[in-house]
């Protein structure tokens, strides 16, 4: 269970608060929608439960135990722009290897055609790039993702594909999920609950 | 007002060392947009919509060939062309607050915008306020700077360095992604506005549900080149000609929310036949050996040789 | 009717990009040549003509002495080769050195951050206010001059420029996002500053040595024409320079034109070199 205690954070003492007492749940297997309008904090509260930014007050726990400060962190987060959370100068072969050498069939389902190994980010599509940028976080220590607008900057169709894997990986992993979005449709089809903020 | 037919936009890279490659991003795309009306351009990222807008403006980076034709208005678009209407006739809505000058406030650069385009100094400063209060944002905005803008008043900023040229052809680069619905639903609602004054909207975008509420025609975009041309009413009517397209709309959440599987091919392994060929569930030995040509099919256009008049 | 032919274009244009690049290592290879060619001088050439030939003295540029002869009868392009090989040498090893120093000091900066980054920029610029030339000098006299005197002042005072780039590199690298996904994924920080840092550090590195060069030997010639730099034994430029300033006065023009224009051109080829390197690996203009 990833729960995460009545989270306050701000970025300064003297800024606002950006996320004001807010406590989820997310279980394994379950997918969680939260839905917003901009700037309620919903990326903010995403960073605190993969561990990104530490909160000001409360707790996100994972089994009951707080998130690890070294090494694998059970949580994850994919985010919306795989520009920014890839190393430019690293050819993708090496992007893929950097958690774990990921799973092949998981490889073969996102449709990561071997041909784009040996290239740099700046030579592949947006769609192309953000399907290795998550394959990089589906492996067997991944028990819980966060999904913040992942596919938003996505055609309709890899954006079916990437679910459609990602919806394997839970049933079979009981990964825990929670999807970050504005697209209402999205978070039906793919949410056990959703989330209002 | 404008058309544009056999586009092919080729670029030379360089590989390892000396080697060169060439990348073949644009092949045969074919396009035409009457004034008033708003056209909508769909397709994957890597599918060459920005690259289209990048050649009307006549900003394609210096490797790149261009061959085929493009006509604005009765006339060539040539190079020299381009860069005369740009921003003047031909303008170009911005895809994010990144393309502003972040030391300038907004109000001094829409301003020089207008300058550009053909006003005086002092027409182009009320042309901007003009249009900032059209767009109901208030009438301090020309004084701050693009990071003090909250994402709704960044779009309609944006929306009004097009709009405050008077252009005839206004061109808008993914304008929604990100956006919370209502926002979107705003831009959308400006660009067709624009539309009903009389004036040309190419709206580039991947979200087809986007594109279909105001759209009026929709051109489809599959690695490079142009796969069907349909009316927006054809979507949910059934009506759809190109089994990419059809693809695409089951793959909506709203729908099957099914994807088909595959990739677009790379530009620069373009294969010799139909370019969805690896991925159709119609291909047949004849689209495997030949591209097939765009033709006329129930009132729309499509590029495939199985879809049935 | 065609916008453009398409066969016409695509070899106007491909040859163009071919021009381009090939300029680029061409420009590359024949600034690395005629530089090695210097340095290497002093090997390749011997110590013939050197040597007093009192029957030659002060002849003006001529074809069997194109940089002319000074008042021993020594051979000027034979002397200003043997001394500007050693000038180069000397400030390549400063500049080196000064490089390590500066680089080391960035990264430290920029990945640990906190009070030590506030220590090292406080030093940086400490460094900055002082007068350039000045505390060259005084560094040079402090040590008791010489050819080390003249290597430690250069690499002292020359590593600021460099340190601030790779700090803002180091810094830029060490908040970017997938910097923070690596620590999520498990990453220890080494390995991030192996495997994430130094691909974006040693380019910046590189192109910042090679302009660091022209720097260093300008300032051993400087130090040198003071007094206080390399024995005037030795014939380093800054020595050459300084003795010919004697005999300007009284027309010998080409005693200190020639070796001057010489230290022109090759600070001019290190700063041509750097700047192609640089065109080279910024990804944004090498494709053309």
């Amino acid at each position: 269970m990833l729960k995460g205690d009545n989270l306050w954070f701000r970025y300064g003492s003297r800024q606002p608060w950006v996320v004001e007492n807010r406590s989820l749940a997310v279980a394994p297997g379950e997918v969680l929608g939260l839905m917003a309008p901009s700037g309620y904090g919903k990326t903010t509260l995403g960073k605190l439960l993969a561990g990104y930014l530490s909160p000001a007050k409360g707790t996100v726990t994972v089994e009951g135990r707080s998130l690890p400060k070294r090494g694998y962190c059970p949580v994850q987060l994919a985010s919306q722009n795989p520009e920014l959370s890839v190393n430019p100068r690293w050819r993708v072969h090496k992007l893929l290897q950097e958690g774990y050498p990921p799973d092949p069939a998981y490889i073969e389902a996102l449709g990561i055609h071997p041909g784009w190994l040996s290239r740099y980010p700046h030579e592949l599509s947006g769609g192309e790039l953000q399907r290795i940028a998550i394959a990089r976080t589906l492996n067997p220590s991944t028990q819980y993702l966060i999904a913040d607008e992942m596919t938003a900057m996505l055609d309709a169709n890899t954006q079916a594909l990437i679910w459609q894997t990602i919806l394997s990986l839970v049933s079979k992993q009981q990964v825990g999920l929670v999807v970050i979005s504005h697209d209402a449709p999205l978070l039906q089809k793919l949410c056990d609950r959703i989330l209002m903020l | 007002m404008l058309s544009i037919s056999n586009l092919g936009v080729t670029f030379t890279q360089y590989d390892r060392g000396l080697r060169r490659k060439q990348l073949t991003v644009i092949t045969d795309l074919d396009l035409d947009v009457q004034a008033g009306e708003v056209v909508a351009v769909v397709g994957a990222s890597g599918s060459g919509k920005s690259l289209l807008a990048h050649a009307l403006l006549g900003i394609l980076p210096a490797n790149a060939a261009i061959s085929g034709t493009m006509t604005f208005q009765g006339e060539t678009l040539t190079p020299e062309r381009c860069q005369l209407l740009r921003g003047k006739t031909i303008a170009l809505i911005p895809q994010s607050i990144g393309y502003l000058d972040p030391l300038m406030s907004v109000g001094s650069q829409v301003q020089r915008v207008a300058q550009l385009a053909g006003c005086s100094k002092t027409e182009a400063k009320a042309n901007a306020n003009r249009t900032f209060s059209r767009y109901d944002l208030p009438e301090d905005v020309g004084d701050r700077y693009p990071f003090q803008l909250s994402g709704g008043m960044a779009r309609r900023v944006l929306v009004s360095t097009a709009v405050v040229t008077q252009a005839q052809l206004v061109i808008a680069d993914e304008p929604t992604p990100g956006l919370h619905p209502d926002v979107v639903k705003e831009t959308l609602s400006h660009l067709r506005a624009l539309a009903a004054e009389g004036r040309g909207v190419i709206l580039i975008t991947h979200d087809i549900e986007a594109a279909l509420q105001i759209a009026d025609r929709v051109a489809v975009f599959y690695a490079g080149t142009t796969v069907e041309i349909a009316a927006a009413r054809d979507f949910s009517s059934n009506n759809l000609r190109h089994p990419y397209t059809q693809a695409l709309w089951r793959s909506l959440p709203q729908n099957d929310f099914v994807p088909v599987p595959g990739n677009q091919p790379s530009p620069e392994q373009l294969p010799p036949g139909c370019l969805f060929s690896d991925r159709c569930p119609w291909v047949s030995e004849v689209c495997r050996a030949e591209r097939p040509r765009l033709r006329k099919v129930r009132e729309g256009w499509v590029r495939c040789v199985h879809a049935k008049g | 009717m065609t916008l453009i032919a398409p066969t016409q274009q695509t070899s106007l244009s491909s040859k163009r990009q071919n021009n381009r690049r090939q300029q680029t290592l061409m420009a590359i290879a024949v600034g690395s040549i005629f530089l090695l060619g210097i340095i290497a001088s002093p090997w390749v050439l011997g110590d013939s003509g050197l040597g007093t030939m009192l029957t030659e003295r002060n002849q003006p540029p001529s074809w069997t002495h194109p940089f002319g002869t000074d008042w021993l009868g020594r051979d000027m392009l034979r002397r200003s080769l043997h001394g500007l090989s050693l000038s180069l040498r000397v400030g390549l090893l400063a500049a080196s050195v000064s490089a390590l120093i500066g680089t080391g000091l960035g990264i430290v900066a920029g990945t640990v951050g906190g009070w030590v980054d506030a220590v090292i920029i406080w030093i940086i610029d400490v460094f900055f206010s002082l007068p350039h030339l000045v505390l060259l000098i005084l560094i040079a006299f402090a040590v008791g001059g010489g050819t080390k005197g003249v290597i430690i002042a250069v690499a002292l005072t020359h590593w600021t420029s460099l340190a601030r780039v790779i700090r803002a590199e180091a810094l830029q690298v060490s908040n970017a996002d997938y910097v923070q996904l690596s620590r999520r994924l498990g990453k220890p920080s080494l390995w991030i500053a192996r495997h994430h840092m130094v691909p974006h550090i040693v380019p910046q590195l590189l192109v910042g040595l090679i302009l660091l060069f022209p720097h260093a030997i300008l300032h051993e010639a400087a130090l040198s024409f003071i007094g206080i730099g390399l024995s005037p034994h030795l014939p380093a430029i800054g020595i050459i320079l300084a003795e010919s300033m004697r005999h300007l006065s009284t027309g010998y023009w080409w005693l200190g034109v020639m070796p001057g224009v010489l230290l022109l051109l090759s600070v001019k080829a290190f700063d041509w070199l750097g700047e192609n390197v640089r065109s080279l690996l910024d990804p944004k203009t090498s494709q053309g």
